[in-house]
């Protein structure tokens, strides 16, 4: 029994905080935040080079051969700097493919999405925010799609998007072929940008096994944001209680006032005791299959939430200089909107939840 | 990590069923007579399943601390509806307490008998005048040849009213600072300087007393700590008192989903109403947010390590959820809800027993430290922001 992080785990958390701290520093997310980029390709690169990008991947090809869990410990940390791109869409992409992709598939993109020469992506809601496989209508004929998806990650940047297809089929579709167009959207979280994918007459190649792990794999993909949310929530207290620390008013420091103390540890208490949620959830799915499905579903949309909650809080901690663009609390603010809205809010969630638990 | 328990406790698991199955009789707390009871802790105490902090020369169960042991006796003692550890002020508290800071003949003296049940103790802190501001307390006693004489008021005292005895904080050094001032004193109850009034609480119960004292007498050297120490000593106190309240609500929301199970709403059952089925999934949810988080400081205590803020969250952890189940219970209970709880014979209570939820939910925002005064603690200690001089 223990329910601790490794020392490897830990290491591995460490590795991509000092990355971020010295590669992505604020003055750097700003300017991706206010272009029009959907990646840095620099800190694409760099976080290719720290191996992180094929945690989850056989080292067969190219990948570290670990769990979602250690996916999920680095996931943690991309959300708690607000890291910008696709990491979750990529990982999961790829994620997909090594658990249902055919020999060749796998031997043809896993190498290269290991190491993030290459970018994959996610194309799974259908108009009418249906994220979840046994809502997907989109159907191939004679090996090709047509018809639109939403909120795909950094579709511009992908050389290959995982689409959800009818009967929770999955298929690779190159993102250069004939027939796929993209409309960035304007997204509110510019951290994680999106656009709206058209296929018209695309080629698809479906993965053998797409229908039998598509379930799974959205399971991973909430696990990945409760834990980014976690990483997120983490953060938005720091700075709180930072803010805290050195604004004066009345003549002392803020953080003397009563009321304030007591909203941030409300705000601690709100999402201390999400960080083990999101670690069961991770484990769950490496390693309790009949829960995984509920535990990523607790995780998603108990996390997510409470991390909404926090970044509002500390938005009003912050007062004025919080509520405009140039304040960091805002990427925040968004990116919780978004771990909480993408792949369905937290009450198509707990629903799904509910009936998983046979109630 | 890893959740499994390993060959070494599931093998102990087996030795506990085994044992269970040979001493108590399954699941049938009724079939069991409360002479039946006491034997059963004895035995369930000499075999080291019960008491185990607490040495065999004070007739505990003595074993090497392992959080994990103790986890499965839980686990195993609950599936059996087995009887644990007496409850009460005294086992949770004063043992405790004087085990670490005691005298040995104290020791002898009363851990034995607490342990056992026949002594059961009062926790006399909360005077009229000081709650959360608990270092103001004005209860004085003065040591008079060889006993202390102590006249005051304490208030809001638990169970006082069925207890032989009470530990409790006395000003003993009037000359001394607010906190340096204060000793730990054990009185004897049952005597003429003492008196005790029960005060109906808000559930229409009296659980919990005013006691008076007037020239109350207690022996010079029932006190544990030295002169002056008291406030030191009741730390010990409190800190367990924290445990035993934060401790999971796993068992709570397990009779909230008995009730949801055969609730109805607009005749309907309750369980196909989406709005509950979200409420009580996010309920769960927290429900295992907590747990893991236990799971995580159990970790945390067997490695030797800091599990951080979250320690200082159990508490307000375990009300904020308490009162969630009690929000979920009131929806759910409809017209039950105006009825008094405990108006009926125990045989004949139905959905109204909730509203004794409902109400202790609130109380756990009261007893063993405010939720505010939890969140100072948090906001100081936790997240290091300034203290307020005001309330040091
Ligand atoms: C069911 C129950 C059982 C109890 N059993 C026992 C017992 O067995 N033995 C015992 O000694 N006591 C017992 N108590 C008493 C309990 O410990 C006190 O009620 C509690 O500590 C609060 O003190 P108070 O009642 O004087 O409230 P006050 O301290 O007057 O508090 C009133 C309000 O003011 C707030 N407040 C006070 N100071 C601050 C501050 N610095 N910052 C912010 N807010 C503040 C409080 O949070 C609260 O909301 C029990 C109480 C209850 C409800």
């Amino acid at each position: 029994m223990n329910f601790d992080l490794s020392d490897e785990q830990r290491l591995l958390q460490q590795t991509v905080d000092d990355y971020l701290k010295t590669e992505s520093p604020l003055s750097r997310l700003r300017e991706f935040y206010d272009s029009d980029q959907s990646i840095d390709p620099v800190i694409w690169k760099g976080l290719g080079e720290l191996g992180i990008l094929g945690v989850q991947l056989p080292e067969a090809y190219g990948g570290a051969g670990l769990e979602l869990l250690d996916l999920a410990c680095v996931a943690e940390r991309i959300g708690y700097a607000a890291a910008p791109g696709p990491f979750l869409a990529h990982t999961i992409a790829a994620l997909a493919l090594s658990l249902a992709g055919s020999d060749e598939q796998k031997e043809k993109w896993l190498p290269q999405l290991a190491t993030g020469e290459r970018v994959a992506t996610l194309a799974f809601a259908e108009p009418g925010a249906l994220w979840q496989p046994e809502q997907w209508k989109l159907s191939p004929r004679d090996g090709r799609i047509s018809g639109q998806k939403e909120n795909v990650l950094a579709a511009d940047s992908a050389d290959v998007i995982l689409v959800g297809l009818d009967q929770g089929e999955l298929a690779l579709v190159e993102a250069s072929s004939d027939g796929v167009h993209f409309d960035p959207s304007s997204g509110l979280d510019r951290t994680q940008k999106t656009a709206l994918v058209t296929f018209d007459d695309a080629i698809c190649d479906p993965l053998p096994g797409g229908s039998g792990v598509s379930g799974r794999v959205r399971d991973a993909a909430l696990v990945l944001l409760a834990a980014d949310a976690y990483g997120g929530g983490q953060r938005c207290l720091e700075l709180a209680v930072d803010y805290a620390g050195t604004r004066e008013q009345f003549g002392r420091k803020i953080g003397q006032f009563q009321a304030l103390k007591h909203q941030l540890a409300n705000l601690a208490l709100d999402i201390e005791p999400c960080r083990a949620l999101a670690w069961y959830s991770a484990y769950a799915w490496d390693h309790i299959p009949e829960e995984s499905a509920r535990a990523a579903a607790h995780a998603k949309s108990h996390v997510t939430d409470r991390f909404t909650r926090v970044a509002r809080g500390t938005v009003e901690a912050h007062g004025g200089i919080g509520y405009t663009w140039e304040c960091e609390v805002h990427f925040w603010l968004k990116r919780a909107i978004f771990g909480r809205t993408f792949l369905g809010t937290p009450r198509v969630h707990r629903l799904r939840a509910a009936d998983l638990a046979g109630w | 990590m890893d959740l499994a328990y390993g060959k070494e406790y599931e093998a102990f698991r087996l030795e506990v069923r085994d044992f269970l199955a040979e001493h108590w009789l399954q699941g049938s707390r009724e079939g069991n007579a409360p002479q039946a009871t006491s034997d059963f802790r004895q035995t369930a105490t000499d075999r080291g399943y019960l008491y185990r902090g607490v040495p065999k020369a004070y007739g505990g169960g003595e074993q090497p601390a392992d959080a994990l042991k103790a986890q499965v006796i839980r686990e195993e003692f609950g599936r059996a509806r087995a009887p644990m550890e007496v409850s009460g002020n005294g086992v949770s508290m004063l043992v405790p307490t004087l085990l670490e800071r005691g005298e040995e003949w104290q020791k002898e003296k009363f851990i034995r008998k607490t342990i056992l049940g026949e002594y059961q103790w009062a926790q006399g802190y909360s005077e009229p005048g000081s709650g959360s501001d608990l270092a103001s307390l004005r209860t004085q006693g003065r040591l008079e040849g060889d006993e202390w004489v102590i006249d005051g008021q304490k208030i809001w005292t638990s169970q006082a009213q069925h207890c032989q005895f009470m530990f409790t904080l006395v000003r003993t050094e009037p000359e001394a600072s607010k906190h340096a001032g204060i000793s730990y004193l054990l009185v004897p109850l049952d005597q003429p300087g003492i008196e005790i009034k029960p005060l109906k609480m808000i559930t229409g119960q009296s659980h919990f007393n005013e006691v008076f004292l007037n020239d109350a007498r207690t022996p010079a050297d029932w006190i544990v700590g030295e002169r002056g120490e008291g406030w030191k000593v009741s730390k010990t106190t409190l800190k367990h008192e924290r445990n035993a309240i934060g401790g999971g609500s796993q068992a709570i929301f397990e009779s909230l989903m008995r009730l949801v199970g055969k609730a109805t709403l607009d005749g309907r059952p309750a369980l196909e109403d989406p709005s509950i089925r979200e409420r009580i999934a996010a309920l769960e949810a927290w429900v295992w947010a907590q747990k893991y988080t236990a799971y995580h400081q159990m970790t945390c205590g067997l490695q030797g390590k800091d599990p951080g803020i979250v320690t200082l969250l159990n508490k307000l952890l375990a009300t904020d959820i308490g009162h969630e189940v009690a929000a979920v219970a009131l929806e759910l209970i409809g017209d039950a809800s105006l009825k008094e709880p405990f108006a009926a014979a125990p045989d004949q209570r139905g959905d109204e027993r909730w509203m004794n939820q409902f109400m202790g939910s609130l109380g756990n925002s009261i007893a063993g430290g405010t939720s505010n005064i939890q969140r100072n603690i948090i906001a100081e200690r936790g997240l290091g922001l300034p203290r307020e001089e005001s309330t040091a």
